[in-house]
């Protein structure tokens, strides 16, 4: 159904490619305003992940992908933040000149570049056309959505449209993929350079009068006889629900909780059959071996160790699910719109609200996400509050301690149990937490005037299979990927710990060996909050990441009573830790910086140490300060009394 | 009630405390976005912004001659969604009430009283 209308693009390529090896590689770049789907272009062309969401301000930094076009020469495609104007305000607005600049270090200037505008909301879009047509540079205009114009009863003239603007100009849908080959025609002919250039029928405006800009962007409109599609009815349906003034916090609250008990109980089956998984496969390697201590190394440190952690895989798949749904369909903004007043009243904005949310996947996306925000304190106050927000690297710790200390009673039926609701308690402790501390910074060293908020509402959308299945593979090869190196060199490391030095010729009692020494150097420290000497080696091996605590306490325990096998690691801990300790421990991950990953990008966004070393120090004394409140309430027997109730 | 604005003037404020429901003489007419009422439309006629909230808010389309259309909005009326220009965009009172619309003609006004 789409066609590329090209005036000189496309064409078949004439000349026979030149040496095509040395050739360098010719760089595309894609440009869009926010919301017009340059991420799920970004995909369908190159192959590559890439987070798409349907949330303005997801993409933050240029990625780049190698496109598969069948052009001899490598055409390599640079994605970069959606923008409405190359006029920079905001640090992504910066990179997206920067690059078209070719001032951008690592990055080639474009060649050529894919405007990706989205058809449903021409005249708007078109606006950025006017500053990137003067760029010169060879471009194809993409209409994205073609299938919401038409299904909408809108209508362009994608022909007409190209002779207006003196640009090639594709109408696509790049979620269903119809159309895209004319992008992959596009890039083709320009990287064999058979593109040439003319001059736009109507004069372009002047750029810095955005007034002049619309009127011209009509004019162009109008002249490839658009006609705007009618209101998305479903939106509207929807928002009518979503954005009620009872229903819509209810539905909110509905959501959340709903999402918290899927993760807690729904991903249990496949979490104990991969337990079970890890288990019986490292008997047989043990049952395989002969006695050694490569058997040792192999089956209490790496198998124990690392798969530990591995059986968290669903439950963090499952997350991620549910936040891919929530972007892609477009609920996020709304959630963004519902917690405004409340982020408000801390002193932040309602920007600020999407960084903490991805924060939840991961503060380390999230503090990149930062860059969105124009007013650089609001942008240090977020950077500095975002990993106080659960990110998922806790949820094993959580799931873990919760599993095995807090007993499972429905709350609201058989809906919401106690479990669930222990988790919800944790997710809801840290935000309190981090917008707590977002009020006290921004009402002291952070200080500075409100920025208005501003957010577009994107039309409700079906989440594509296909950007969701993406989402969680990428997700799975991230979490492997730590659990094969970070968490895998850890657990070696641990084990090596726990087996020297050498008493005539044999590994020492966990007790007396260099990290059995380790831990009970820290335990008077670590004893007011209720921990063993124990979880005190699982809390230094955990300030590499988080969920090492758990492969930690699956190595140490793995090798103390060998016994029994079948016993999990949630038994052992219900004899290792009092339910004040217990409590202590979930109290203290849910506080303490514990992420070399957030502290090295923390650096590189902040520009120093400063501020990384200032907040790990908070957020550790934090840790350590409420944990052994929580320690001393409980063995006080307060929460006995909330029990019986 | 609510939706009218403090914006309104302190003239009107005496009455209302005598008697709420009295009704202020001649026909409500919003000046800036933050008191139409949902689902009325507007015409954008300036923005009181300072100079880069303004291009924003121009790019996302809240440009002078646009009509605005006040819709949903988050829980206790803020921060409020506005159709304009083909898509939804939420804002804030604080920056609504500094969005000025332009006053229907006198004889537009006329026609309304009674």
């Amino acid at each position: 159904m789409s066609e590329c209308h090209d005036c000189a693009g496309c064409a078949v390529i004439a000349e026979p490619p030149r040496s095509s090896k040395q050739a360098p590689p010719h760089v595309v770049a894609i440009i869009g305003p926010p919301n017009s789907g340059k991420s799920t272009l970004f995909n369908r062309l190159t192959g590559l992940r890439q987070k798409v969401a349907n949330f303005p301000g997801v993409t933050v930094e240029q990625r780049v992908g190698r496109a598969k076009t069948k052009s001899p020469r490598e055409v390599v495609l640079v994605d970069l933040p959606g923008v409405y104007s190359l006029s920079p305000r905001s640090e992504d607005e910066q990179v997206t000149r920067d690059v078209l600049s070719g001032q951008m270090a690592g990055v080639p200037k474009p060649d050529a570049v894919l405007l990706i505008l989205d058809c449903t909301n021409l005249g708007r879009h078109l606006v950025l056309a006017a500053p990137i047509l003067s760029l010169k540079l060879p471009t194809l205009v993409i209409l994205n959505m073609a299938d919401d114009l038409a299904s909408r009863g809108g209508k362009v003239d994608p022909a007409e449209l190209a002779s207006e603007l003196g640009a090639p100009v594709a109408l696509i849908s790049a979620a269903k993929g119809d159309g895209v080959e004319k992008v992959f025609q596009f890039m083709e002919g320009t990287s064999a350079g058979t593109t040439s250039l003319t001059p736009p029928k109507i004069e372009l405006p002047v750029l810095q009068d955005i007034p002049r800009c619309r009127q011209w962007a009509n004019q162009v409109g109008t002249g490839a006889s658009y006609q705007a599609p009618a209101p998305p009815l479903w939106t509207r349906r929807l928002d009518a629900i979503f954005l009620h003034p009872v229903a819509g916090p209810l539905v909110f609250l509905v959501v959340v909780a709903g999402v918290f008990q899927t993760i807690f109980r729904g991903a249990r089956p496949l979490m104990d059959g991969l337990q079970s998984l890890v288990q019986i496969s490292g008997l047989w390697i043990e049952r395989g071996l002969p006695p050694s201590i490569f058997r040792s190394l192999l089956v209490e440190g790496v198998w124990n160790g690392v798969g530990s952690v591995i059986v968290f895989l669903p439950q963090i798949l499952l997350l991620f699910l549910f936040i891919g749904i929530l972007e892609d369909s477009g609920y996020l903004a709304r959630a963004a719109l519902i917690a405004d007043r409340t982020m408000a009243k801390f002193g932040l904005q309602g920007k600020s609200f999407i960084p903490l949310l991805s924060a939840y996947a991961c503060a380390v996306p999230a503090i990149m996400a930062t860059r969105t925000i124009e007013s650089k304190r609001d942008r240090l106050a977020t950077i500095l509050i975002a990993p106080l927000m659960t990110c998922s690297a806790r949820l094993p710790v959580y799931t873990l301690i919760i599993a095995a200390f807090i007993p499972e009673h429905p709350l609201f039926g058989k809906l919401f149990g106690t479990q669930a609701g222990a988790l919800l308690g944790l997710y809801i402790l840290g935000f309190v937490a981090a917008i707590a501390t977002a009020r006290i910074l921004k009402s002291s060293i952070l200080k500075s005037e409100r920025t208005p908020f501003v957010l577009e509402m994107p039309p409700y959308r079906l989440p594509t299979l296909r950007s969701l299945g993406l989402r969680l593979y990428d997700r799975s090869k991230i979490f492997l990927h730590r659990a094969g190196t970070v968490i895998l060199v850890v657990a070696i490391v641990l084990w090596v710990m726990l087996h020297l030095p050498l008493k005539d010729g044999k590994p020492p009692e966990i007790e007396k060996s260099f990290a059995g020494m380790v831990g009970h150097a820290v335990e008077p420290v670590i004893k007011p909050l209720g921990f063993n000497w124990k979880i005190g080696i699982g809390l230094i091996s955990s300030l590499a990441a988080r969920e090492v605590i758990v492969s930690t306490l699956g190595t140490i325990y793995g090798m103390q009573d060998s016994t029994e096998e079948s016993e999990g690691l949630r038994q052992k801990l219900q004899s290792e830790l009092t339910p004040g300790g217990a409590v202590a421990l979930l109290i203290f991950f849910a506080f303490a910086m514990q992420c070399m990953s957030t502290i090295a990008v923390v650096r590189r966004e902040t520009g120093g140490w400063k501020w990384p070393a200032l907040q790990f120090a908070y957020m550790t004394l934090l840790a350590y300060v409420c944990a052994l409140i929580t320690n001393e309430v409980v063995r006080s027997g307060a929460l006995s009394v909330i029990a019986r109730l | 009630m609510q939706k009218r604005s403090p914006d309104t003037g302190s003239k009107m404020q005496l009455s209302v405390k005598n008697d709420p429901r009295s009704v202020p003489k001649g026909p409500f007419v919003p000046k800036t976005l933050a008191q139409l009422p949902q689902g009325e439309s507007g015409v954008l006629d300036r923005l009181d912004v300072p100079e880069d909230i303004a291009r924003r808010l121009m790019e996302l389309g809240f440009l002078p001659g646009h009509t605005i259309v006040p819709a949903r909005s988050g829980p206790g009326g803020e921060p409020r969604v506005y159709r304009v220009d083909g898509s939804e965009v939420a804002l804030r009172r604080e920056t609504a009430a500094h969005l000025m619309l332009r006053t229907p003609s006198k004889n537009a006004g006329k026609a309304k009283k009674p």
